[in-house]
């Protein structure tokens, strides 16, 4: 009993992880319907800025994290203004194609700078070990991944729904059009929204170093896991993505404990057959946009 | 002249062999003599340029979008590799068919779940196919050989009587003579009605299916010829290396193959054969710069190809030739313009 518990609760701090990954792609891919397979160079980009201050400037676990999240959020934005936003109205191919590009580039490059072997991050003290709750082995370092990305997933539900921005990228999602005939300066609400995204990706990349494991080959291994995110979750709401990452996280680690040789084929399975029976994901609008 | 008329008359003019097409395969051919220290290379452009086309025929003509086109490749792999290994299938082209079929098998019963949905679920639906392709390698070890991939593989010799030399050079003919007859039918394919009535699906699947083409039933078909194209091109893979290992299924197989189209231009079954040559020189010379970070600058010629247009590019690459034809031909140019990319 115990075991499940622990597994369960590892299974919730994956989620949440996957959702502070995903959650920015969640954005384009969903609201902007922009197919961005590098997503994950994003997420690599902060891990990495994490791991060099850390390990070898010697700079605090927390005062990592923060940077980790502005420098991947700039470079977003660089990345944004230089290139993506030329391709926002050309065909889903293009976009993938571009994407990919992206990711071998960033592959190679990462590979280049910092060689090709896992990174870790080294960790306070605070962080290390873990403690019983009635028999159930809770790990520190999971417990403040839950705490920050609940804390990230409440603040974003209400930056979305009760700030003057939050209404603003939800009129420019819904009719580019009409919003910017209502005043709204579209291109710099996405550019923003982009960036921001990337910036929770960095941060996420940071954080996973320790869960997940952080090498060059990150985007490319993690890239399907953002996308069911996306897809399964559908777009119209944060709650979508939030319940399908902690249904993938949970079901990838109860997956690689049970039936540890079954445990990609259960995921990519329910995958494909969610995407056959509800095209939009499964909390997703009804409608086709 | 009458519309339909009209139709015919422009559907045959393209259909006939043009010049340049017959100078492309003796070029083809000839290469073998101009580079006889080469046939490994020439082999891997071939097989890439067979697998290009099979992508080119769901992708240029029928639109349909794949990020997982390495299952069928992968299936015709193992498929040949494992006929060849237990001895069931000992002659080649048998095991090639075999191999293809089973591809086409497999393209036939996933192809209902790729023609529902958008691009988004396309690709998504594809790519998650192929990593299952692949998780279940991986699983059942015991027959795919797992990590190590299929080993010791022997084959016979080609219909009884050409055996496999160390050099490759019957793999090389051997190829080429595969990717030849496989090129005709697709030729054939695409020139005929039914080849006529996937363009029209392409560009607009609503009008296709108000002028009464069955939608559905064509790229179910279309994708299942594919499958098949891209499992002859697995099966040759082992074929000529002797192995064959878990990346065959691999997700950069299938993102090097958008790419190879890509630079040959989709739409006109030339495109897969020249963006392979083109690929495979551009691998070699990032390559001999940078051995380990060549993906790099692989890479990057993939975002300036998006970034510059990829219509754009054609006629920048074609703006030579076209002017070549003008001037000695006196008439107007015709080399092959890719139509997929026609703004």
């Amino acid at each position: 009993m115990t075991a499940v518990l622990t597994n369960l609760f590892d299974g919730v701090a994956y989620g949440m992880l996957l959702f502070v990954l995903a959650c920015g792609l969640a954005v384009t891919l969903g609201l902007m319907n922009f197919v961005n397979l590098a997503h994950g160079a994003f997420a690599m980009a902060g891990g990495y800025v994490c791991a060099v201050l850390v390990n070898q400037m010697g700079w605090p676990f927390f005062a990592g994290l923060p940077l980790a999240f502005i420098s991947a959020a700039v470079l977003g934005a660089v990345l944004e203004r230089l290139l993506y936003r030329h391709l926002y109205t050309r065909s889903h191919l293009d976009q993938v194609l571009f994407s990919i590009g992206l990711v071998f580039m960033s592959v190679a490059a990462v590979d280049y700078i910092t060689g090709s072997s896992r990174v870790f991050i080294n960790l306070p003290s605070v962080l290390e070990g873990q403690f019983d709750v009635f028999g159930v082995g809770i790990g520190r370092y999971r417990l403040m991944i839950i705490v920050i990305c609940g804390l990230l997933t409440a603040l974003l539900q209400l930056i979305l729904a009760r700030t003057r921005f939050g209404s603003r990228l939800r009129a420019a999602v819904d009719d580019p059009r009409a919003a910017s005939g209502l005043g709204i300066n579209v291109p710099q609400v996405f550019a923003f929204t982009f960036a921001f995204g990337c910036g929770l990706a960095g941060l996420g990349g940071a954080l996973s170093a320790e869960v997940l494991g952080l090498d060059p080959y990150f985007p490319l291994k993690f890239m399907i896991y953002f996308l069911i995110v996306v897809t399964v979750g559908g777009s119209s709401s944060i709650t979508g993505p939030f319940l399908a990452s902690l249904l993938l996280g949970i079901a990838d680690v109860a997956g690689k404990y049970y039936v540890p040789k079954m445990g990609p084929f259960v995921i990519y399975t329910v995958m494909i057959v969610i995407l056959i029976w509800r095209p939009n994901g499964l909390f997703g609008r009804t409608a086709a946009r | 002249m009458t519309a339909p008329d009209d139709v015919g008359f422009h559907a045959r003019r393209h259909a006939r062999w043009h010049w340049a097409e017959i100078v492309f395969w003796i070029a083809a051919l000839g290469s073998a003599f101009i580079f006889p220290s080469r046939y490994l290379i020439m082999t891997d452009i071939v097989r890439l340029g067979l697998f290009a086309i099979s992508l080119d025929l769901i992708l240029g003509y029928a639109g349909i979008v794949s990020l997982g086109h390495a299952a069928f490749f992968g299936v015709g792999a193992y498929g040949a590799g494992l006929l060849a290994l237990h001895g069931i299938i000992d002659e080649p082209v048998l095991a090639l068919v075999a191999a293809g079929l089973g591809a086409a098998v497999l393209g036939f019963l996933t192809s209902f779940l790729v023609i529902r949905g958008v691009d988004l679920t396309r690709l998504m639906v594809t790519l998650g196919i192929a990593l299952l392709l692949e998780a279940l390698a991986e699983r059942y070890s015991d027959i795919t050989g797992g990590t190590d991939g299929l080993q010791g593989i022997e084959l016979q010799p080609i219909l009884g009587s050409f055996t496999f030399d160390m050099f490759g050079k019957t793999g090389f003919f051997y190829s080429l003579a595969v990717t030849f007859l496989m090129f005709l039918v697709a030729r054939r394919i695409v020139h005929s009605p039914f080849g006529l009535s996937l363009r029209a699906i392409r560009n607009n699947p609503l009008r296709a299916a108000a002028i009464g083409v069955p939608v559905n039933r064509r790229l179910v078909a279309i994708y299942t010829v594919a499958a098949f194209y891209a499992g002859v091109a697995g099966a040759l893979f082992t074929q000529t290396t002797a192995l064959a290992s878990l990346d065959v299924f691999s997700f950069e197989r299938s993102a090097d193959l958008m790419l190879v189209l890509v630079i040959g231009g989709s739409g006109y079954l030339y495109g897969g054969l020249i963006g392979a040559v083109v690929f495979r020189m551009l691998q070699e010379i990032f390559s001999t710069i940078t051995p380990q970070y060549w993906q790099f600058w692989i890479g990057a010629v993939l975002v300036v190809i998006v970034m510059v247009g990829r219509a754009r590019l054609h006629r920048w690459v074609l703006w030579l030739p076209n002017l070549v034809i003008t001037q000695l031909g006196g008439r107007k140019a015709a080399v092959a313009v890719p139509d997929g990319d026609a703004p």
